[in-house]
């Protein structure tokens, strides 16, 4: 059985990586060049490994399942990107991004490697306006920041709402420029469906071709896992359709600890349900929460129009209840303020499920602001109105375009009906200090691992931990292991190992074939979702987790009896890649309920209806739940849990507080 | 909410692989709710279709919210649809009406095969990218963010022209079938900026002539690219393109 060391190194925590990362092993260059690292998913972290890798002068292997390493998922996030460069001279430092970041995720992500994630995070954006990525400036022609949840810094580089766009199209340049010189092999369209392990190290994979249904042998000297998280899960969340769990859930299956499943970030500004043909959900960046206010009426079943109702009859119950932060409270806190007014009767919108999000009182002030700029002295409303519309334009003018498209309404005049949805999800597969998996030579990146943001991720943390983990942490930490692998020969692809990955990997497919019953994948994945999200999302307790498990096995039994997958394997067939998926997702899901199940603690996105504060507050447990949860598969989905102490030895933990 | 009551005709290019020879087929769909989206309407036929023992459609899609350029469907002859700015996924039933026939193509471009249905092979794309799309600086040479400061004005445009999806339509919808919008917005971004000055004019060889490799036509000026891109990337940045690649005759060392 693997060891579960985080491999944390001695000394002063401001100097643990400094240290490391000058003492680390190194690979000459001409061993480099015949060592050859897979990379699985070409997001933020896959993108920027696999390109810093190749630079590095290993020979790197690319994977993603899109039709182009442009297209992974990173591309969709909105709002911004943190880093500690106090440009703004407001008080920031690598010691609070650290402190606000091990706050916000609630007191259980690990103190170093959170540090180190603060320490590289400067260097992420030199390196993304090195490569030509448009981050918004100033007139000045300077950076530009804007505030984000669960801190009081301006810390958050954007680029208008398409950070996380520009941000992987500088990584994807970078990758496609080692592409160009014929150091990194790109391999679109396939999808990674067996980890291959030898003698105990990970050796490679094996990966269908997509567009003929082929199942490939790829070797390796150690095996990258960049594959996101695994919102789908729920099958509604703001995660692209296809992103999916697989990659991690077969290296769980083949050794790999999964961390914290339960720990699923519900994000409190998406566009609301609007029927059950509905196929995914819509984020509205947290920056939107800067200049917009979150109310609903103080009137229970209030049946007017958000316009027809005076000022003194809303509850801005987010500056009402934590005065401190208002409506900047980190995710979760806002998630489940929004649930509790909905619950309580006070929802808007036809549904019920919604509350409101205000721009008006921005609008005017900036518009005033802007009339004083151009000399226009005690200007009337109207005239503030229209200026001020500039400005929001400017900042958030393309979700306001979403929005618009996908309700038919104009939030230019109505306040956004606005609800919580499945967003991110901290938990994944467990890695060390290093970022290696309980699989010696198997490495987890970005969303895939566990590691950085605890039981809740401040908004704007996540591209900074993906390009962290991939440009400046990976390139280092990699050497360690590497450097010992130097004797290893390129590894035969018809080892035994091989040969059964791939006969597992077919037996799979071919059964989806086989079972030729009555529901469709989407059927399946649709009722998994709603079970998750009735039983182990944003509230959750014993009774329902119990349930939940029983409702997700009886599931499991019908999928593999009543499943039907049209087509054959040896041709491109989404639906049955979507099988696949959705069968990795419905092992998953009963993990998740059980993670939940053990955890008798509130604490972050991990919300227990048992234990929270007479304020409704989430309720640690310090002294019984200070760990990772980290679970080892068993077989027939059956998992056995190791605990990972945390220790916190520089700030001092506390109930957290916004108020 | 969830039914509607739209009646529509499909008309839908078919084709089992890039050999096969492919048509139109029809469909009949119902109970279509307007607030559907373009792509979840695909999802109700798909679900039929299964559910008779037929093959689903098959398209590329993956965020659903318009920024990854997957979606790709020449809808009644315009690349994503009558509506302007969007892509596919952000195209809702609300924008038709009830008993409309809706033909539904893919991309059509000698560079862009058609790979199944509605799905087409856009890896040109990438390869004219890997081919100078790019500034050429390894991870850890950077200096601090803030040592050059770019004039908003200049800022702002690079990002504009670096707005691009890389969905194709501007190639799916001339005439020619030129990728020169692409490409320029990518020439385009990185010359308006200070960081991309070095390798500017070999930059914009390299990718031309990369371009002209694929097999994507010329430009003639038509402006059917700008018209129908869905992030509004300006026929400017063609212009620009074009007055670099002159200047690199004049003033390049090295001409590729």
């Amino acid at each position: 059985m693997a060891e579960l060391n985080a491999h944390i190194p001695e000394g002063e925590l401001t100097d643990k990586w400094t240290k490391l990362r000058s003492s680390m092993p190194l690979v000459n260059p001409a061993n480099k060049r015949s060592i050859e690292i897979i990379v699985v998913g070409s997001g933020l972290a896959g993108a920027s490994a696999a390109a810093t890798l190749a630079e590095m002068g290993y020979k790197v292997k690319c994977f993603c399942f899109q039709d182009s390493p442009r297209r992974a998922h990173s591309i969709a996030a909105q709002g911004g990107i943190n880093a500690a460069k106090n440009y703004q001279n407001d008080g920031d430092s690598t010691y609070r991004l650290f402190y606000d970041t091990i706050k916000g995720g609630d007191y259980r992500a690990r103190e170093a490697n959170v540090h180190r994630l603060a320490e590289v995070s400067a260097n992420i954006i030199d390196q993304c306006v090195a490569q030509g990525v448009p981050l918004a400036r100033e007139y000045g022609g300077l950076l530009d920041n804007r505030s984000f949840g669960g801190t009081q810094v301006q810390r958050t580089f954007y680029a208008a709402g398409q950070t996380g766009q520009q941000l992987l199209l500088g990584a994807y340049s970078a990758l496609e420029r080692q592409v160009g010189m014929g150091k990194v092999e790109m391999f679109t369209r396939h999808e990674m469906l067996e980890v291959v392990v030898v003698e105990g190290k990970a050796r490679g994979i094996i990966a269908r071709n997509l567009l003929t249904g082929e199942l490939e042998r790829h070797s390796g000297h150690a095996v990258l896992l960049c594959s996101g998280g695994y919102g789908n899960v729920f099958y509604l969340s703001t995660n692209a359709m296809g992103s999916n769990v697989t990659a991690a859930w077969k290296a769980h299956k083949k050794g790999a600890f999964f961390g914290n499943p339960c720990y699923t970030q519900i994000h409190p500004t998406c566009i609301p349900v609007s029927g059950d043909h509905q196929s995914k959900l819509t984020l509205m960046s947290e920056s939107l929460r800067n200049d917009g206010r979150i109310w609903v009426p103080k009137k229970k079943d209030d049946p007017r129009k958000a316009s027809e109702i005076p000022e003194d009859e809303r509850d801005y119950y987010l500056e009402r209840r934590y005065p401190a932060f208002g409506n900047l409270v980190p995710r979760d806190v806002a998630s489940r303020a929004a649930k509790e007014r909905c619950d309580a009767g006070y929802g808007v919108g036809n549904s019920k499920l919604a509350v409101y999000l205000d721009f008006k009182a921005n609008t005017e002030r900036y518009g005033r602001i802007e009339a004083s700029k151009h000399n226009i002295h005690n200007p009337d409303k109207e005239t503030c109105m229209k200026l001020g519309r500039e400005v929001i334009k400017e900042k958030y003018g393309n979700l306001f375009d979403m929005y618009a498209q996908i309700t038919g309404e104009d939030p230019y005049e109505l306040p956004m009906r606005i609800y919580p949805a499945v967003h991110y999800t901290m938990g994944g597969l467990w890695v060390d200090y290093n970022l290696m998996t309980t699989v010696p030579g198997l490495y987890a990146l970005g969303e895939a691992n566990f590691s950085d943001h605890g039981a809740n991720r401040l908004g704007a943390s996540a591209l900074m931990q993906g390009l962290a983990d991939g440009y400046f942490v990976i390139p280092y930490t990699i050497g360690a292991y590497l450097s010992k692998e130097l004797a290893t020969k390129p590894i035969p692809q018809d080892h035994p190992a091989f040969v059964e990955a791939e006969a597992s990997a077919k037996g799979i497919l071919d059964k989806f074939l086989s079972i030729k019953g009555t529901k469709s994948v989407d059927h399946f994945h649709k009722k998994l979702g709603k079970i998750m999200w009735e039983k182990c999302g944003m509230a959750r307790n014993e009774k329902g987790l119990k349930e939940g498990i029983a409702e997700i096995q009886q599931l499991r039994k019908e999928f593999w009896s009543d499943l039907r997958v049209p087509g054959s394997a040896d041709e491109m067939n989404p639906e049955l890649e979507k099988a696949g998926r959705v069968a990795d997702f419905i092992e998953l899901g009963e993990l998740m309920c059980m993670d939940a199940l053990n955890r008798n603690e509130s604490c972050g996105g991990h919300f227990r209806e048992e234990y929270q504060t007479e304020e409704g507050e989430a309720l640690r447990d310090d002294e019984n739940y200070a760990y990772v949860a980290a679970w080892e598969y068993k077989g027939d989905v059956t998992f056995e849990l190791h605990k990972e102490e945390l220790k916190f030895e520089n700030i001092k933990v506390a109930q957290r507080s916004y108020k | 909410m969830s039914t509607g009551n739209m009646n529509l005709t499909l008309k839908i290019w078919r084709q089992k692989n890039n050999k096969a020879k492919g048509s139109l087929v029809d469909y009949k769909i119902s109970e279509v709710s307007p607030d559907m989206s373009f792509l979840e309407m695909f999802d109700v036929l798909n679900e039929d279709l299964v559910a008779k023992g037929e093959e689903p459609v098959v398209f590329d899609h993956d965020c659903r919210e318009g920024i990854c350029g997957a979606c790709s469907m020449f809808i009644n002859g315009r690349p994503h649809g009558p509506k302007e700015g969007i892509t596919t996924c952000q195209l809702h039933m609300r924008s038709f009406k009830d008993g409309d026939t809706i033909v539904v193509e893919p991309w059509r471009a000698k560079a862009f095969p058609v790979i199944k249905d509605l799905m087409v092979d856009r890896a040109a794309f990438d390869r004219i990218i890997a081919s100078g799309g790019f500034i050429s600086v390894n991870t850890g040479n950077a200096q601090d963010a803030n040592s050059l400061p770019i004039p908003k004005v200049q800022a702002d445009s690079a990002f504009e022209a670096a707005a691009c999806i890389g969905c194709g339509a501007c190639v799916a919808t001339c005439k020619n079938a030129s990728a020169m919008l692409f490409v320029s917005a990518k020439i385009s971004q990185l010359a308006q900026l200070p960081q991309g000055q070095p390798e500017r004019y070999r930059r914009v060889q390299s990718m031309v002539a990369q371009m002209d490799a694929e097999g994507f036509g010329n430009c003639t000026n038509t402006g059917a690219c700008e018209a129908e891109c869905p992030k509004g990337i300006s026929l400017e940045n063609i212009a620009r393109m074009n007055r670099d690649f002159y200047s690199a005759k004049f003033v390049s060392e090295e001409s590729i």
